[in-house]
């Protein structure tokens, strides 16, 4: 049986300022769809939700033609790059905003935690806050009360119960509302990249809860997160959004897989294409990585250095210094230059063109496998000059001569250890 | 699995539109504890970190008593109608207060709760009802010192007529209640796109009072003014109960008809508006 159907469910938004013109526009669909009998005028204008390209249009599909089922005590999780449509789909299915489109039915009590601990009143007691955030998830106080021990050993904030919420620190308070939600024993759930806050503890305790609810009760849950690693182990099937579209929908590790082949930046690109942050006084002209501006390079086997250049022109002084972090695909960070951070030496660039060269020694056994690039120019703590992230794809042959096989970097690992 | 199989037992259809008035009294119900919740975040966030607590109901009453006998009993010399000044004040600023209250708290319910309505689902009516309960404790603490300075007059030999139409303090207070939240309800519903209308509101109600009689009786304003005055729905309900407890001023049954009628339709449009907003409104607040 189905606990869930999306059924052809879209969501129009509008762009830019909501308060001015709109009245006219309201008027003018009012008096075209109500009284003439005419199609919405500005349902047509709309197109597929692609932030990066400036559209002709005032409005934008958050979400477009959404069809798809959820069997009941089936765990789904939602995937997609930022602005892909995730927490609209999720905003629509715990009704705090309206499909423009479509229609959404579910069986059974949904819960939604789009956030933690909604409703807090810092002035109010933990005590007081479990059984208000309870019952703003719809609980009765008679529920919270037969709970509350259970809430609040969960969230481990015994001798705090009676402090008001605003002398609690910010990770006391995120497990205070975790643990509300965690004791709601909805029928459906749905979660909002919750887990992305909180302590690595937590983290799993978290994680643990939700296997519980989603496995041991049977409950469907869906669940939306940049953490690939959490969707795989919680999920069973994944769905994949991309520009206010459906475009995978499958098996949870397919899924993911697809996911990441379209996160990397698209092949025969340049570095300099995934620039997402820049300030406004400098402009970069060129990146080499590796001695190329692609957004693809190889390692070879035993090269010793990856050399990095940054050429441009920066119309004010800065103190700066190069970031790189190199991660797996499925984002898992494995290395990083941070050198700003652990010398405190930073390069001092002053208005003109430059360039930045960094001479990366590599270890000497690296595994076979594909990495991806972030790099930054900041001034560590302060600022980012430009962020780009996932920028290039680098391809390592690892470590190998005649006599060894090189590590495989799923199995074995980024890096290989040595001893005397 | 085939379709047919599926059409039934959904417990919830998300569509675009719903019904005009599809008030869902049910999930309301549901949700009372919320409701009680919402009061006792109000009364007890009210006086957290204070000295005096909830005194501070008491003190501003007292004091604008005070302020309203010096400018508008002393210096303008409006009449009070034979009655005390200090009863006939407080009961006009007690019921005011409470009228005022209301509406500011029920239209600011969408901007005011922006953030919790924009992650969670509930019935959206449970928070104006609440703000209208919560104040109406508020009021009930300030009905308390009416009572004793009352009873001050009282053993002071004061001649105060108190009769029936006092019996019908109840349901004054209703309808007090009943237009603040519709029109509480319009204001927040509009507000939440086109925010002109808060700043138009926010002082258009200070000078509203000066419409009802608060500060004058109605046997002050004669003439045309008063025939305006009268179109007030909410100066016949003012009238009644300073005419039940303090034997001045007038009881109209046709005004007070007027008024519940009144009463009745802004409600229905409120209803019927905040539903629409009530769905929509995250993408526009």
């Amino acid at each position: 049986m189905n606990a869930i159907e999306f059924d052809r469910v879209g969501k129009l938004y509008r762009l830019g300022q909501v308060g001015t013109g709109t009245l006219s526009h309201d008027l003018n669909r009012w008096w075209q769809t109500r009284i003439l009998g005419h199609e919405d005028p500005y349902l047509r204008i709309g197109e597929a939700n692609d932030r990066a390209r400036k559209g002709s249009s005032d409005f934008v599909w958050a979400l477009k033609d959404i069809s798809f089922h959820v069997a009941e005590g089936e765990v789904v999780g939602i995937i997609g790059k930022n602005g892909a449509g995730k927490s609209t789909l999720l905003k629509l299915l715990s009704r705090v905003t309206a499909p423009t489109a479509g229609e959404i039915r579910a069986r059974g009590r949904i819960a939604s935690l789009l956030e933690v601990g909604t409703g807090f009143h810092q002035e109010m007691t933990g005590r007081e806050n479990i059984y208000m955030n309870g019952a703003i998830m719809g609980m009765t106080r008679a529920e919270i009360a037969s709970k509350l021990d259970a809430i609040v050993d969960f969230a481990g904030i015994e001798r705090y119960l009676d402090t008001p919420v605003k002398r609690y620190s910010s990770g006391m308070t995120v497990r205070l509302g975790f643990a509300v939600a965690a004791f709601l024993e909805p029928e459906i759930l749905v979660v909002d990249e919750v887990l992305a806050v909180g302590d690595a503890e937590f983290q799993k305790k978290a994680i643990g809860k939700m296997q519980d609810v989603s496995r041991g009760e049977g409950r469907t849950v869906l669940f939306v997160s940049h953490n690939m690693a959490a969707v795989r182990s919680l999920c069973q099937r994944g769905i994949v959004l991309e520009n206010g579209g459906m475009v995978f929908d499958g098996e949870v590790n397919e899924a993911v897989d697809y996911y990441i082949d379209g996160a990397v930046s698209k092949e025969d690109g340049t570095i300099m294409d995934s620039i997402i942050y820049k300030k406004d006084f400098l402009d970069i002209s060129e990146i080499l990585i590796n001695g190329t501006s692609a957004n693809r390079t190889t390692l070879e086997p035993r090269q010793e250095f990856l050399d990095i250049v940054i050429r441009g022109e920066a119309r004010e002084a800065m103190k700066c210094e190069v970031k790189l972090i190199l991660k797996k695909l499925d984002g898992t960070p494995m290395a990083s230059l941070i050198e700003g951070r652990y010398t405190g030496r930073l390069i001092s660039v002053d208005p003109g063109p430059f360039e930045i060269r960094k001479h990366v020694r590599l270890p000497k056994y690296i595994a076979d496998g594909d990495l991806l690039v972030d790099l930054y120019l900041h001034q560590p703590i302060i600022q980012d000059f430009f962020i780009a992230r996932g920028c290039a794809l680098i391809h390592i042959e690892g470590f190998y001569d005649e006599f060894a096989t090189p590590l495989v970097l799923g199995t074995e690992g980024f890096l290989g250890l040595e001893s005397e | 699995m085939p379709k047919a199989a599926n059409n039934s037992g959904w417990t919830l259809v998300i569509r675009p539109r719903k019904r005009l008035l599809d008030l869902d009294l049910k999930s309301l119900w549901r949700y009372r504890d919320l409701w009680y919740m919402y009061i006792r975040r109000d009364i007890v966030t009210f006086y957290k970190q204070t000295i005096l607590g909830p005194l501070w109901f008491v003190i501003q009453p007292v004091l604008t008593t005070v302020m309203y006998m010096f400018v508008f009993g002393g210096l303008a010399g409006i009449s009070t109608d034979g009655a005390p000044q200090p009863l006939f004040y407080l009961s006009g600023i007690m019921l005011w207060n409470y009228f005022s209250d209301s509406f500011n708290s029920s239209s600011n319910v969408f901007t005011n709760n922006a953030s919790v309505f924009g992650k969670v689902y509930f019935p959206r009516l449970v928070v104006p009802l609440a703000g209208l309960t919560s104040n109406l404790i508020k009021m009930g603490i300030q009905l308390g010192l009416f009572i004793l300075v009352y009873i001050g007059y009282l053993i002071a030999g004061t001649p105060l007529q108190v009769n029936a139409a006092l019996l019908l303090f109840p349901f004054c207070l209703l309808l007090l209640a009943g237009h603040a939240l519709s029109w509480g309800l319009i204001v927040s519903s509009v507000t939440s796109k086109y925010r002109d209308l808060k700043f138009l509101v926010s002082f258009g109600i200070q000078l509203f009072m000066y419409a009802t009689p608060i500060i004058y009786p109605m046997s002050a304003a004669t003439g045309r003014i008063g025939k305006i005055l009268w179109l007030n729905p909410l100066s016949p309900i003012f009238e009644a109960f300073k005419y039940g407890c303090l034997g001045c001023g007038s009881l109209s049954w046709g005004g007070l008809l007027y008024s519940t009628l009144f009463m009745l339709v802004t409600l229905f449009l409120a209803v019927i508006v905040f539903n629409r907003v009530e769905r929509n409104f995250m993408d526009t607040v």
